[in-house]
């Protein structure tokens, strides 16, 4: 077979091409087609626990983050049946911690809020967990604000992988799963997590935070008040490829 | 680094840690030692094996918080476990837990202020023919009743050692009320073993040199031995007896065809789902026959390392598995040099610390290499890159007994028996409202009828097959099969008479799975919750149809997009009872309209706490 023949897959009827290796979240994002999802940050490896990404392939379901794509496959994503359930388990997350977008510092930049936008929720249909979660206030420029917290592991990921540190961690287990700090005390203060660290530059909402920079960017003109977050992840998808891969 | 100071109260965490290598993958052994000794892990214990086998604490502290039976309280000196299976509660498991509460003079979960006792619920310990059952630091207690509970509640408070009490109140009985092919005589010890090797044509297995043995070019008998026998299971078509029927021939060779400097043979003992216990009777008297069938596994695809991964309510067995481990390392039947054909192979014992989801095998593997038991991603499979990212077969006890009996009579003699896509036969563990509960083996195909007949329980209203996660029968369908063409099945057959009322199952069931979810994704961390408040809701006679049609979207969300299978059989039992038992939903409906979730009383209760009150004018 000739190398120039590039392949491809079907996703909602449209010919997607991918590289060798490719996920299928990978390959439609390159494409230009949005899939949402929380957990997954093209940048580091995927996690597949928010299920958002969750498609069709050739009538199974699969989290589209880490299935690899396959020449020839059917994959179904944009369905008024996947997009109901997304918007359900958007609707989860809000329920299960303590979001109160109005008085959030993270409003506007936060990746829940925008989804949930993008997704069209309107209210919960669930009923609010309130649990009672612990903050963590004591290191002088970060904190960890765990009401609001989504469980991504973005943050133990990058910081085991990326900073080499190791500073979060989960415990618990089921509903009762929450960040722990690795430090005597428990405490961020005691850890040896700083302001550098890329763990805490990418936290999804508004969980993990820089003290004193919370309205630097007046609501209104934040990230996803200027554009909806399918685009934005899109246009950000597309601009790496090309400086990953021209 | 901080050096802690030495503390004297730490002295046993110190010899533990002597006793294990300076590996990650000792960390959970290692806490379960320490918990066994201290009855809780604390921050001292913490410190020091953070530095021994130099991991972060946030880690322990993380796979500490997932263990149900690691703490990072003190939890007493007498620690019970009240088992909360249905199985159990039927026996009145819940009632005998507040009455030794009550005679403890403790609450439900909380240490006794001196620090004498603490009384827990824990799932299913696996003596649900022999309930009510508990532990106690460790150990299974079975038969409860009132009377022992009060004798229970003497000792604990005279500090009577748990090895000084009565051996009558630890005494598990096999209760195998029927064999059929497979366990009628178990065969002697090397058998199998032996039947394998002499496959390859060499009927003396005299004077086979290592070296020859190991090169498969060379064509050795000995080596022909295992390709032979690899053969007799696919002529076998013996599947996975854990419930998912994966051929073990496909997984036996994949493993050994992919080239890896190490494999693993894993056997899952954790029989977590609520109404197993085939593997305990397994593990108690057809001891060497598992670890023949893993010994077997070892010889076929090529490892040298199997390990026993079984869960800790089975602790007491601890000795004796120990014991038959020794004395097969004794007769030659593992280590070095086995059957003095140089084949080299040892089985180690790794225990769990309460988690059902362990038994998931990508789970279980973590769990292995000292983490949380949160399931990986689907791809690799563990047979490609399973523990330390080597090929791993994982496989059912009763797989491994199965491929045994295999290695000694043949594939075609297995075959011969069950039905065209079930070989073999089955053990199922029948518990509930019946006469005879225990352990049945049956040829694949039995219906549901033929067991309910033998084991006394033809009144039943319903039949739970397969645990929680499994299918719900009615009297309409106990002819259906018990077989992968049908009810496929670990072999759980729970069994509800006909005036049980099916809703406080389901409430069971529901419960169970909130317990036992991981946490890792979001449908199965969040859904089960909210399955469990529904039906919570149901229960207190708030339900309204809107509750149900709650229940059922979740449901087919949890099935869709949860992670792994824990979710996505998690609603299972709740489908089936909205079809099947409509009944027992619909006489707790008060309403035809809806009714809010949100209780405003119960939300002023934590002001009330707070206040101090709890009077009419305190309450709406």
């Amino acid at each position: 077979m000739s190398p120039d023949i590039r392949k491809t897959f079907h996703l909602d009827g449209v010919e997607i091409p991918f590289r060798e290796g490719q996920t299928v979240f990978d390959a439609a994002m390159a494409a230009g087609i949005y899939i949402p999802h929380l957990c997954h940050n093209p940048d580091f490896e995927p996690h597949s626990s928010c299920r958002l990404c969750t498609v069709i392939v050739n009538g199974r379901p699969f989290a589209s983050c880490t299935q690899p794509a396959v020449a020839g496959q059917d994959v179904k994503s944009d369905t008024p049946e996947l997009n109901d359930m997304r918007r359900s388990l958007t609707e989860m997350l809000l329920v299960e911690g303590n979001h109160y977008c109005p008085a959030c510092e993270k409003s506007g930049n936060c990746r829940l809020q925008a989804t949930a936008y993008a997704l069209g929720v309107q209210y919960n249909h669930y009923p609010q967990f309130f649990p009672h979660r612990d903050v963590d206030a004591s290191h002088p420029e970060i904190i960890l604000d765990r009401d609001r917290c989504i469980l991504c592991g973005l943050c133990v990921r990058i910081s085991r992988r990326v900073d080499r540190k190791n500073v979060f961690a989960m415990t618990g287990r089921g509903i009762t799963t929450t960040i722990v700090i690795d430090s005597p005390s428990g405490l961020l203060v005691d850890s040896r997590v700083s302001r550098d660290d890329e763990a805490v530059q990418h936290c999804p909402v508004g969980a993990l935070m820089m003290k004193g920079e919370a309205f630097k960017v007046p609501i209104g003109e934040r990230r996803y008040d200027t554009s909806p977050i399918s685009e934005d992840s899109v246009a950000k998808f597309q601009a790496r490829e090309v400086r990953l891969h021209g | 680094m901080v050096r802690e100071e030495p503390h004297p109260a730490m002295d046993p965490v110190r010899e533990i840690l002597e006793m294990h290598e300076r590996d990650l993958g000792e960390l959970l052994q290692v806490l379960i030692e320490v918990q066994h000794a201290l009855h809780c892990v604390p921050d001292e214990a913490v410190a020091l094996i953070s530095d021994h086998l130099r991991v972060t604490r946030g880690h322990i502290r993380g796979v500490i918080g997932f263990y149900s039976f690691l703490s990072d309280t003190y939890l007493g000196e007498y620690v019970v476990y009240i088992s909360d299976n249905i199985t159990d509660r039927m026996l009145g498991s819940d009632g005998l837990a507040i009455y030794l509460c009550n005679r403890l003079g403790v609450t439900l979960g909380k240490t006794r202020a001196d620090g004498r006792a603490s009384v827990h619920f824990t799932s299913c310990t696996g003596m649900c023919d022999q309930g009510p059952a508990a532990l106690v630091n460790g150990l299974p207690l079975t038969r409860l009743t009132r009377v022992r509970m009060d004798e229970i509640a003497k000792l604990i408070n005279a500090r009577t050692p748990v090895d000084q009490w009565p051996a009558e109140y630890f005494r598990v009985e096999d209760n195998f009320r029927r064999s059929d092919v497979m366990f009628r005589r178990t065969p002697e010890p090397g058998a199998a073993l032996k039947a394998a090797m002499r496959r390859g044509g060499d009927e003396t297995l005299k004077d086979i040199q290592y070296e020859e043995a190991v090169d498969p070019s060379s064509g050795h008998a000995w080596r022909r031995g295992a390709d032979e026998t690899l053969k007799e299971l696919y002529r076998s078509d013996l599947r996975g007896r854990g419930g998912a029927g994966f051929k073990a021939a496909i997984k036996w060779e994949t493993c050994r065809d992919i080239s890896a400097p190490e494999r693993y043979v894993v056997c899952n003992a954790d029989e977590g789902e609520p109404g197993t216990f085939k593997d305990r009777v397994l593990l108690t008297s057809y001891t060497d026959m598992v670890f023949e069938g893993m010994t077997l596994c070892g010889y076929v695809v090529g490892s040298s390392r199997g390990i026993l991964y079984i869960r800790q309510e089975y602790w007491y067995l601890r000795p004796h598995l120990e014991a038959v481990l020794a004395r097969r390392r004794d007769s030659a039947l593992l280590g070095r040099n086995i059957l003095g054909t140089g084949f080299a192979f040892d089985i180690d014992i790794h225990w769990g610390a309460g988690a059902y989801i362990c038994g998931m095998e990508s789970a279980l593997i973590e769990s292995l290499e000292g983490r949380r038991g949160k399931p990986r991603k689907r791809w690799p499979l563990p047979v490609v890159a399973g523990l330390n990212n080597r090929p791993t077969v994982v496989n059912n006890v009763e797989t491994f007994a199965a491929a045994a009996m295999i290695a000694l009579k043949g594939g075609a003699w297995f075959a011969g028996h069950g039905t065209t896509h079930s070989s073999g036969t089955k053990l199922f563990c029948v518990s509930g409202d019946c006469d005879r509960p225990g352990i049945y083996e049956y040829p694949f195909g039995v219906s549901v009828r033929e067991v309910l007949r033998d084991c006394g329980g033809l009144e039943a209203q319903a039949v739970q097959i397969s645990g929680p996660s499994g299918t719900t029968i009615t009297r309409l369908e106990f002819d259906r099969i018990l077989a992968f063409e049908d009810l496929s099945t670990v072999g759980t057959f729970m069994v509800f008479g006909p005036t049980r009322d099916m809703f406080d199952v389901v409430r069971n069931f529901t419960h169970f799975f909130r317990h036992e979810s991981c946490g890792l994704c979001t449908p199965c961390r969040v859904g089960t919750s909210l399955l469990a408040s529904l039906v919570d809701k149901v229960a207190a006679g708030k339900g309204s149809p809107m509750d149900v049609e709650q229940v059922q979207k979740i449901s087919q969300i949890m099935k869709t997009t949860a992670h792994c299978g824990l979710g996505q059989t998690a609603p299972n039992h709740l489908l089936d009872s909205l079809v099947k038992f409509r009944g027992d939903w619909d006489k707790r409906m008060v309403t035809t309209e809806f009714v809010p979730a949100f209780d405003l009383d119960a939300a002023l209760g934590e002001a009330r706490a707070l206040t101090g009150r709890d009077d009419a004018l305190a309450h709406l």
